[in-house]
């Protein structure tokens, strides 16, 4: 392609003509590129992506032909064999892929362009890759090559693009394939690779979990990065991983606790807090050690997102110390900024503050309260994320005085709300805070009831198996309520066609609440004023409007309605009563036999039969009630939720086996179970029970008295039952004429004709009813609701006392008349509610031998894909833990690993802590060579041994450090400021030795050298340089170089902040090196004192076997902490094919014994004069297990490398001064213990006598 | 977690849609109608956190958005994000597309959405916030655009040059277009 270009560039200058002609060359230039081009290649004129655009919005019209029309012109363009061709119309598909098009045909020609070497061309296709790749774009496969070398690309821009194309459309394969690269590129010089790689390792984790355990130490080290935007990535990442296994993550809780209070990046420390947010519920003792740093942070951000942030890790915390301890402070300091986020006039602030008040509400709800009003007011406000936010609120506002009117104003948002989400909600959060706690809050339940029904005429809202539930809960628990929840569901079922009615997505939610009102009716059928009614109403139900499991709940409740009626007719002798009875069954009862579901199917024919048998049995004049209602006898009781699954299976129970015959018995245990609380004769009952806490009993007293003029809700006598059913099939004539379309009603006849029973109540009542019906068609006439009861209830107008009051005076109105008289008992009797309400208020009942803990697992707490990252990371690596180098041939691979040898390139482990560019090439190297030379083998399976012994030590020493210490040790900033511990060290190492020898000597070789996080002691060669007796340390080395130092401070009191580190570079391979320099990293608190910017020159030319020194000054901020530098050598490598440049990573100790000035002597009674002065005041201690035994050998390491002189010495123990070179005397004690030595050290400076006790601690376990 | 960033005018279209999470171009479609028909039913006053829709299955998802002049500016978060860190990420993000198109205005983004694509990609990278300062944001786009222009010299110039003659001819019927109006989202940076 480019040819192309070049030429139709070159022809137009090539004419001598276009020369000549000087103010028409643009032009001819122009033309003859036209030209050529329209020759040569039409491509040229294909629509570039802003003509698309223009396009599409020139034919709004037709956008879908204009765009049909394009994607052919794009199929052709992606024939062509030019890349910018291809680059142009993936770039266009791109944007067609935005407005919706699929463009996943296009994948191949996708990769095509990202192999593109123009970096233009190349992030186009990584783009459209972006937006378009996923999981099951099959051509990824062909990527990995691809996408490896432009990860590893010597353009940052180009491996930037890769890895964030990458990170989008990562599959398991890639992630398995390619997470050593991004491994590697951890260690990039560029932080803008290094934060990608950082990233994009977390997606690397969540698609190949393998890489997680094996790479997180490397990870954790970028917690340390110079770069502050690599560490905020790494904070980023670990957080995520974090918060789905927090558990797994407690041990980094002192790295992020030091970064926590040493940074200011606002981004980080906000995930780092969060971060604490997920740890603290696991460890407590970490709540009350961050109590304080975030208290501060509290009272001194200006930032308002880590405020905000803070707060609710704060609470977090609080709520998991709220067992112990008093932290009122605490919380008051919470709920205090909360409340004043809450009433800024910013609405985001206001939405946080109330998310945040609603997780303290769990765990302190007195505090919230204090905010009442404010929330109360949220109730109100415009949006609708606060008014959501501010319902979660409402469980700590309510009280048993304010539900009523919280749940009124509730309701009055039902009705107004839009949107069923937040109805929905709505409904739920009235629901669930009138339920709360078993029903905590309410002391009204005939209220609760009418809110229920109330809510049953919600429209279109998911909850009424819900409301179903609830009625059906609070009927059973509250005795006392059944009668009046009774008659409300009565209603209900009289009028199920209101709630049927709709469309069908609306009836089958709303329609649960006839599934409840249903099984109450027949449930509690001797409170049932109007039986034959309400058994007709359900005979009526048509099964095709239905659904089905309501049916079922029909059917069965049908049974007992019939039971009871009939029981109730035989006891009186009235066989007409019974002979019609049983014909209504036979004639109505069939219909269900057609229900298309199973359930209720065969409920019905079961019932039919049954009825058919006793209606034979009637023939005959047999009394069938008693035996009847023997199948629906007993209580039923509420039953706990999960109890079903906490029956625990009874030893011999097989629940595999086939049961076969036991079906049968298994029918009869269910009916008979449970004692029978009610009386055998059920038919004897059916006079409604005596009610008290609704004035029944007056009621009673008055129906005697009465003159039975009035209609009565149920009846002892005969004669009512037939008057009963009279007005009953009248009410269901007139329903009858209601509902058909063809009758021709006069609204106002029919309510108004006088009957037998010519009551002015029920006048009143229909023309209410009336009034109802075109108030709403989802009114149910006669159905209190809640507007109506609150109405009542305002008028202290009760439902029944009204009745009360009806019978007492001569009301033509509800209420007006009777009012004084009436409102002295309803208040009497409202206390009676209160009292004599007995609410079944326990968790339900159990299974016998239940388990009483709740040890079910939260199986759906988090998903898959985080649960496989769900390991230990502060475990040893097992041998077989490595990240893959790149495998030629992947799909080969897993049968080939077993087989060992014969994997064409061998796994190469990955280094925790060296520096990998030194270690991976040399030993993918030695990995090649392999190939050709047996004899290579073992050396190469001792390095990796190594490398994995080291990896195994450092983890065990993460995995040895004592949290415990940390979260306990009110000085522990000491070890967290210096997280390597040496005494854990020597535990590694006694591991090591359990294992075998061979194993040992490697480790052993390295170990003496230096801690473990000094990088050459993970460096696979073990050198032969220790022998130099010198002051000088090893530092660090590889095969081809070594590098010693010896840190000197100056002596210059008034500058003692800077000290000269001398280095001492060996050749130690065989070739020759030259200009070996050296680039340091400055830190905070430490920089190199330097005149350019240019490296520090350690050698022009060093011969091999030859070595160089060199010094260079260091300035520190403070002399009484240690720490670390960081440095690349670089050096050219000339032997006889030419030159090559490797490098060296080191990692220069400046320890705080470095500030120790040599030889600084003090006399006996001066030193046991300061150890009684004040200047001396603060102490720290450590005790270390060594292997040396002699207690003179430890001490003259420490007199050689901390520069500490002996003052006085005894057999077990020696005491030592030292003087910083700003001047402050430093006195150590070093006693000799069973397994080691034990250092106390005394100093005017906290922070120097713990880090000197620290370093003093690492020299002897060195020793 | 960052799931998704939509960028949608006040008509519904979409200007920039970037998922971290594989949904289906209908799907895609879907969730930028219902994330829509959420958005723009609010006041500009009322707070900038939303919940329901598609997009957040599961309660640990919400809504942060804000509306800038034509556009709003869309990211579905799950609560490892602060809420007011993801605004004032959006604010940053919007900034950036201020400095690198100069007052930067619907159009830009209609037109350059492959531009906005990258310098959202120096912010934001696998769901996962990547970048939060401004300055070195813009180094590295200049840092690429130089690239880009390095790259273009050559072999370019006869497709400017044809772009050149295509504007020519179009020039008439952009006139023609009617554009809705268009306020600069500079303009309204300091509504927060």
């Amino acid at each position: 392609m480019r040819s192309h270009y070049e030429e139709c560039y070159a022809k137009p200058r090539a004419a001598p003509k276009g020369f000549l002609l000087a103010q028409s060359t643009f032009q001819l230039f122009e033309e003859m590129a036209l030209r050529k081009v329209r020759s040569n290649i039409d491509r040229l004129f294909d629509k570039s992506l802003t003509d698309l655009i223009r396009g599409i919005r020139n034919n709004k019209d037709n956008e879908s032909r204009f765009i049909t029309q394009c994607m052919e012109e794009i199929k052709q363009e992606l024939r062509q064999d030019s890349i910018y061709v291809k680059a142009n119309a993936i770039e266009k598909l791109a944007y067609l892929q935005m407005l919706g098009y699929d463009i996943s045909w296009a994948s191949f020609n996708i990769i095509e362009v990202m192999a593109s070497t123009k970096y233009t061309e190349k992030r186009i296709g990584y783009l459209a890759a972006a937006q378009s790749f996923h999981d099951e774009t099959e051509v990824l496969m062909l990527t990995t090559n691809l996408i490896r070398k432009d990860v590893n690309s010597a353009n940052m821009y180009e491996s930037g693009i890769a890895l964030g194309g990458l990170s989008c459309f990562v599959t398991p394969d890639l992630a398995r394939d390619l997470a050593a690269d991004i491994v590697n590129l951890l260690a990039c010089s560029r932080p803008y690779t290094r934060k990608r790689a950082v990233l994009l390792l977390y997606k690397v984790f969540l698609k190949y979990p393998d890489a997680l355990r094996p790479t997180f130490p490397r990870l954790k080290e970028k917690l340390e990065d110079p770069d502050p935007g690599v560490q905020s990535s790494a904070v980023n990442v670990i957080c995520e991983l974090a918060r789905k296994n927090p558990k797994n993550y407690l041990t980094l809780a002192p790295v992020f606790f030091k970064l926590m209070t040493t940074s200011s990046n606002n981004w980080m420390l906000i995930k780092i807090i969060k971060l604490f947010g997920a740890l603290v519920p696991l460890e407590p003792r970490l709540g009350k050690k961050l109590l304080e740093p975030l208290t501060n942070l509290i009272n001194s951000t200006s930032a308002m997102s880590l405020l905000y942030e803070c707060i609710n890790t704060v609470i977090a915390v609080l709520i998991s110390i709220s067992a112990g301890g008093d932290h009122t402070a605490s919380i008051q300091l919470c709920v205090q900024k909360l409340g004043v986020l809450i009433e800024d006039s910013d609405q985001n602030l206001k939405y946080l503050g109330l998310l945040a008040m609603g997780k303290i509400l769990k765990t302190h709800p007195k505090a919230v309260q204090a905010h009442k009003d404010i929330v109360l007011r949220c109730l109100d406000d415009k949006d609708e994320s606060i008014r959501l936010r501010s319902l979660d609120l409402l469980y700590g506002m309510v009280s048993k005085k304010n539900i009523v009117e919280i749940v009124k104003k509730l309701m009055e948002h039902v009705e107004a709300a839009e949107g069923s989400h937040y109805r929905d909600e709505l409904l739920a959060r009235i629901i669930g805070i009138c339920s709360w706690s078993n029903y905590q809050y309410i002391s009204n339940f005939e209220w609760y009831i009418s809110v229920l029904v109330e809510l049953t005429k919600v429209e279109g809202t998911e909850h009424g198996a819900k409301i179903a539930e609830q009625i059906q809960d609070v009927t059973v628990r509250v005795e006392s309520i059944r009668h009046f929840s009774v008659s409300q569901m009565a209603l209900l079922v009289e009028n199920a066609h209101v709630l049927l009615a709709g469309s069908a997505q609306q009836r089958s939610n709303m329609c649960e609440v006839l599934l409840a009102a249903a099984w109450i009716c027949g449930e509690y059928s001797q409170h049932v004023r109007n039986v034959q009614s309400v058994l007709e109403s359900m005979l009526k139900a048509k099964p095709s409007v239905m659904p089905g499991h309501i049916l079922s709940v029909y059917v069965q409740n049908i049974g007992k309605l019939y039971c009871s009626l009939m029981a109730k007719a035989e006891e009186e002798d009235d066989w007409d009563a019974v002979d019609s009875l049983d014909n209504l069954m036979l004639s109505k009862l069939p219909q269900f036999e057609l229900s298309e579901h199973l359930e209720a199917q065969e409920r019905a024919c079961n019932l039919m039969t049954i009825i058919r048998i006793v209606e034979n049995l009637h023939q005959n004049r047999e009394k069938m009630g008693a035996e009847f209602q023997k199948l629906y006898d007993g209580e039923l009781n509420p039953v706990a939720t999960k109890a079903q699954r906490k029956v625990p299976v009874p030893d011999g129970l097989d629940l595999d086996a086939w049961i076969g015959e036991e079906w049968n018995s298994e029918v009869d245990s269910d009916n008979d179970d449970g004692e029978s609380d009610m009386e055998a004769t059920f038919g004897a009952q059916i006079t409604r029970p005596k009610m008290e806490g609704f004035g029944e009993r007056n009621e009673e007293e008055f129906e005697e008295v009465d003159d039975g003029k009035k209609k009565k809700k149920g009846s002892k006598k005969e004669r009512e039952l037939t008057k009963e059913e009279v007005e009953a099939r009248r009410k269901q004539r007139e329903q009858e004429i209601e509902m058909n379309p063809y009758y021709v009603k006069g609204t106002a006849t029919a309510p108004k004709r006088p009957t037998r029973f010519g009551n002015p109540i029920e006048r009143t009542e229909n023309i209410e009813k009336e009034k109802e019906i075109i108030q709403s068609p989802l009114e149910i006439p006669g159905v209190v609701g809640l507007h109506r009861y609150m109405e009542q209830q305002d008028s202290t107008l009760s439902w029944k006392k009204a009745k009360e009051g009806k019978k007492t005076t001569k009301p033509t109105k509800k209420g007006k008349k009777g009012k004084k008289a009436r409102r002295t008992t309803s208040s009497s009797s409202e206390e009676e509610d209160q009292v004599i309400h007995k609410v079944n208020r326990n968790d339900g009942e159990m299974p016998e031998g239940a388990k009483s803990t709740d040890d079910e697992e939260e199986t759906n707490a988090i998903n898959n894909e985080f649960r496989a990252l769900d390991m230990d990371l502060d475990a040893p690596l097992r041998p077989d833990e490595v990240v893959k180098a790149p495998q030629a041939y992947q799909r080969v691979y897993a049968s080939q690993h077993k087989q060992g040898p014969l994997v064409p390139r061998p796994p190469t482990t990955f280094e925790p802590k060296p520096a990998p560019e030194i270690t991976a090439p040399t030993v993918k190297k030695s990995l090649k060579k392999e190939k050709k030379d047996k004899k290579d083998k073992k050396e190469k399976k001792t390095t990796k041994k190594k490398t994995l012994l080291n990896v195994e030590a450092s983890d065990s020493k993460s995995n040895l450090f004592n949290m415990d210490d940390w979260l306990d040790d009110a000085k522990a900033s000491a070890i967290v400021s210096a997280p390597k511990k040496t005494l854990t060290v020597e535990k590694a190492a006694k591991k090591v030795k359990k294992s075998t020898k061979k194993v040992r000597e490697a480790y052993e070789e390295t170990s003496g050298v230096c801690t473990p996080s000094i990088p050459q002691q993970a460096s696979p060669v073990s050198s032969d340089a220790s022998s130099s007796s010198s002051n000088f340390q090893k530092l660090a080395a590889n095969k081809s170089i070594s590098v010693e130092f010896v840190a000197r401070p100056n002596e210059d009191p008034l500058d003692h902040g800077r000290v000269t580190v001398h280095l001492q570079v060996k050749n130690t391979g065989g070739e020759r090196m030259q200009k070996v320099e050296l680039s340091m990293v400055d830190t905070l608190n430490a920089k190199l004192v330097k005149d350019s910017e240019s490296p520090i020159t350690l050698a022009d030319d060093l011969e091999s076997m030859t070595t160089s020194e060199a010094a260079f000054d260091v300035q520190v901020t403070a002399t009484n902490v240690s720490r670390t530098m960081r440095g690349t050598v670089t050096y050219f490598l000339v032997d006889d094919q030419g030159t090559r440049d490797d490098k060296l990573d080191l990692r220069l100790p400046l320890p705080s014994t470095v500030f120790i000035i040599p030889n600084s002597s003090i006399r006996k009674d001066d030193y046991s004069n300061l150890l009684a002065s004040d200047d001396v005041d603060f102490a720290a201690s450590q005790s270390v297990k060594t292997s040396e035994i002699k207690l003179k050998s430890v001490l003259h390491q420490i007199s050689k490398k901390a520069h500490f002189s002996i003052v006085e010495e005894t057999p077990k123990a020696a005491s030592l001064f030292g003087r910083t070179v700003g001047g402050q005397p430093v006195c150590l004690l070093v006693k000799r213990t069973t397994d080691g030595v034990q250092i106390d050290g005394k100093a005017g400076d906290e922070q120097l006598v713990q880090s000197i006790v620290q370093d003093v601690a690492e020299i002897c376990a060195r020793v | 977690m960052i799931k998704a960033i939509l960028v949608i005018n006040n008509h519904g279209k979409p200007r920039l849609l970037k998922f971290y999470q594989h949904y289906s171009e209908e799907m895609q479609q879907q969730i930028v109608r219902e994330t829509f028909q959420l958005v723009s039913k609010r006041d500009d006053n009322v707070c900038n956190f939303l919940e329901g829709g598609t997009l957040i299955d599961g309660n640990d998802y919400r809504l942060i958005y804000r509306h800038y002049a034509t556009l709003y500016f869309i990211f579905c978060v799950d609560s490892s994000e602060s809420e007011l860190g993801i605004l004032d990420l959006i604010q940053v993000f919007v900034e950036t597309l201020d400095r690198c198109f100069e007052n930067v205005c619907e159009l830009d983004l209609i037109f350059h959405v492959d531009r906005v694509h990258h310098i959202l990609g120096e912010i934001v990278m696998g769901g996962m916030v990547l970048e939060t300062n401004m300055n070195e944001i813009l180094q590295r786009i200049q840092e690429q655009d130089k690239i880009q222009k390095q790259e273009a010299g050559i072999t370019a110039a006869p497709a400017r040059a044809v772009s050149a003659v295509k504007n020519m001819n179009i020039s008439q019927q952009l006139k023609d277009i009617k554009l809705p109006d268009l306020p600069s989202l500079s303009n309204l940076k300091n509504a927060f």
